[in-house]
């Protein structure tokens, strides 16, 4: 760290900056962009004549598919949170044995690609009449979350001071209350962390929409934007606001959560 | 994008050295021997265990049957497939598809990774110097990688397009002909590497800052006492000491961009013909991309990738304990 602070690096990073989210913009750009001026050569680089007739169609046709996709997100963040901190109470802090097998395992399974997953899902789903489902579809995008969470909660739970335990159980606790009164609150962070993630994987969700959900009276955002774009292309303005109305939840992350996304982000990958 | 933190799995030397400790005074339990309190472990990891063993282990099976039998549409519901052994698995490796797919996943892989590691890590030296707002701006740059896939991804088409898009608007002003990214068999592959390339930034300059950060501010402030200038100093001191969390960085990358399906379908669907087809796509492609969905031969597809995942899982492994050692 310099202890002169030059402007010009400033105004660098902010033509960077620029750059790198050109996209961003040019999504919000679009989404405002009226239909007859969207095949206009050379396009409109800002929306002097603004509409919101792509927002309006997002209002009309789109609701329920966000609905359906907070739906997932929620049980998502409930499913992962409740297997993953007691597994992460277990490895950490319990001893549990095989628990370095279990860490390797783990890691295998971030590793297996979703496309995998989504065929043994669909086997599976066919013969269970699972298929189109909500709740299929919340046990399948669980699958990107737990091995993180598990992952996130041992590596922090290791990190609690003994003490604190040993004060629990010279009180009376049992290994049940020690969680539920001592390490659940103080792993509070990471709880946020893990909910997070898992509500934002669940709701960026593709791969297991599109494959085990896709001709469900309920599907979620993802592909209602995908159906769109297979429907009627000439509609990009409604695409594009069909998209930033999805990037509402990785918006408000950002604003309201980001040391807890960067906490994640580097969780494992850098030793601290 | 699914990026893969993965929690170091350090800590059970500190579990097990610290865990003597308390267990010592919890005279009670301690004597009914290891076996009350391992119970009590297993039962809190019973619902992660009952998880994999459902969720992962029994889909994963799934998929190995898949990739043994012979499953028409008929067979999948009926339940009664022929058993075909290591035919499907041939039959890949025969495909005229195969050395494409081999081909794309090879140059899409490297090159997206060599420029996001790059690209990240210039970032990474440049934001660590401090300046106003940086913290400001890195954090925006953490967009992309937040965004939804098929948000990105269909921006990204239609900057794209071929007649309205505004990349070929502003190559135009510079005398550029327009180029047809996403339909011709020649920049299919180039154009969703670009956006993949965009895409994981953010991951590698997030994970590279971080890295950076733990160097020691002293040993920059050493060398420029012995005159070493900015360009000396990153060769001699940041790669170096940022080696470990680069392999690392570069392991998850090949990891994660060895699975994407999305950005590559939602812009191309591995197209023009098989000319920006991954392994990943195409498995997603036979089993659910066309109105015949071929599960066989996709899941065939999809087993060799877990192969290439699981080296590439021992892998990471040894990189941690190396870089836990050091």
């Amino acid at each position: 760290m310099t202890s002169t602070r030059p402007w010009w690096k400033t105004a660098l990073g902010v033509v960077f900056t620029a750059l790198m989210l050109f996209p961003v913009y040019w999504m919000v750009n679009v989404s405002l962009t009226r239909t007859s001026d969207l095949r206009a050569d050379p396009p409109h680089w800002f929306p002097w004549d603004p509409t919101l007739e792509g927002y309006r169609a997002v209002l009309a046709q789109q609701l329920p598919a966000l609905g359906t996709s907070l739906l997932v997100g929620l049980g998502c963040v409930v499913l992962t949170v409740l297997i993953a901190a007691p597994a992460g109470y277990a490895i950490a802090l319990l001893h549990l044995r095989g628990a370095r097998t279990l860490n390797f395992l783990l890691l295998v399974a971030q590793m297996i690609p979703a496309v995998v997953m989504a065929m043994g899902f669909y086997a599976i789903y066919v013969r269970l009449g699972l298929l189109n489902t909500v709740g299929g579809l919340i046990v399948a995008d669980s699958t990107i979350a737990v091995p993180f969470g598990v992952l996130l909660y041992t590596a922090f739970m290791s990190g609690i001071p003994r003490e604190l335990l040993q004060a629990a159980r010279v009180d009376g606790a049992g290994p049940w209350r020690t969680f539920v009164a001592v390490v659940l609150p103080v792993s509070r962070n990471s709880t946020v962390t893990v909910a997070l993630f898992a509500f934002l994987w669940a709701w960026s969700d593709f791969i297991f929409a599109s494959t085990l959900n896709r001709n469900g009276s309920l599907v979620p955002i993802t592909l209602g934007i995908y159906n769109y774009i297979g429907n009627n292309t000439t509609q990009w303005n409604a695409i594009m606001a069909t998209a930033v109305v999805a990037s509402v939840p990785a918006a408000v992350l950002l604003v309201l959560a980001q040391r807890f996304v960067a906490a994640g982000v580097t969780a494992g990958a850098v030793k601290d | 994008m699914t990026t893969l933190p993965t929690a170091v799995g350090t800590r059970e030397s500190t579990g097990g050295a610290a865990g003597t400790t308390p267990a010592a005074p919890s005279g009670r339990r301690r004597r009914r021997g290891p076996n009350a309190s391992q119970w009590t472990a297993v039962g809190f990891a019973t619902p992660l265990l009952a998880y994999l063993v459902l969720f992962y282990a029994y889909p994963l099976w799934r998929n190995v049957d898949l990739s043994l039998h012979d499953y028409t549409i008929r067979a999948f519901v009926q339940g009664n497939p022929e058993f075909v052994g290591l035919d499907n698995f041939a039959d890949v490796f025969a495909s005229s598809t195969f050395p494409a797919a081999l081909w794309n996943t090879a140059v899409f892989t490297l090159v997206s990774i060599a420029f996001q590691f790059t690209i990240g890590l210039a970032l990474a030296v440049f934001f660590r110097s401090g300046f106003r707002l940086s913290a400001i701006l890195r954090a925006l740059f953490l967009v992309p990688w937040l965004l939804p896939l098929i948000v990105s991804s269909s921006t990204w088409a239609w900057m794209l397009n071929s007649d309205n898009g505004i990349v070929n608007s502003v190559l135009e002003s510079f005398g550029v002909g327009q180029i047809n990214w996403l339909t011709s068999p020649d920049t299919a592959l180039l154009a969703v590497t670009i956006a993949n390339i965009w895409l994981g930034i953010p991951f590698n300059l997030v994970i590279l800052y971080s890295g950076l950060q733990n160097i020691p501010g002293e040993v920059y402030e050493a060398a420029s006492l012995d005159g070493a200038g900015a360009w000396r100093q990153f060769r001699s001191i940041t790669l170096p000491l940022l080696r470990p969390v680069s392999a690392i960085t570069i392991l998850l990358g090949l990891i994660y961009t060895l699975k994407v399906v999305d950005v590559i379908w939602i812009m191309t669907t591995g197209g023009p013909g098989n000319a920006s087809t991954t392994f990943a796509v195409w498995s997603y492609r036979e089993a659910f991309g066309t109105g015949q969905p071929d599960f066989s031969p996709a899941a065939a597809v999809g087993n060799i990738l877990i192969l290439v995942a699981l080296v590439f899982g021992f892998l990471h492994l040894q990189l941690q304990r190396r870089q836990e050692a050091s």
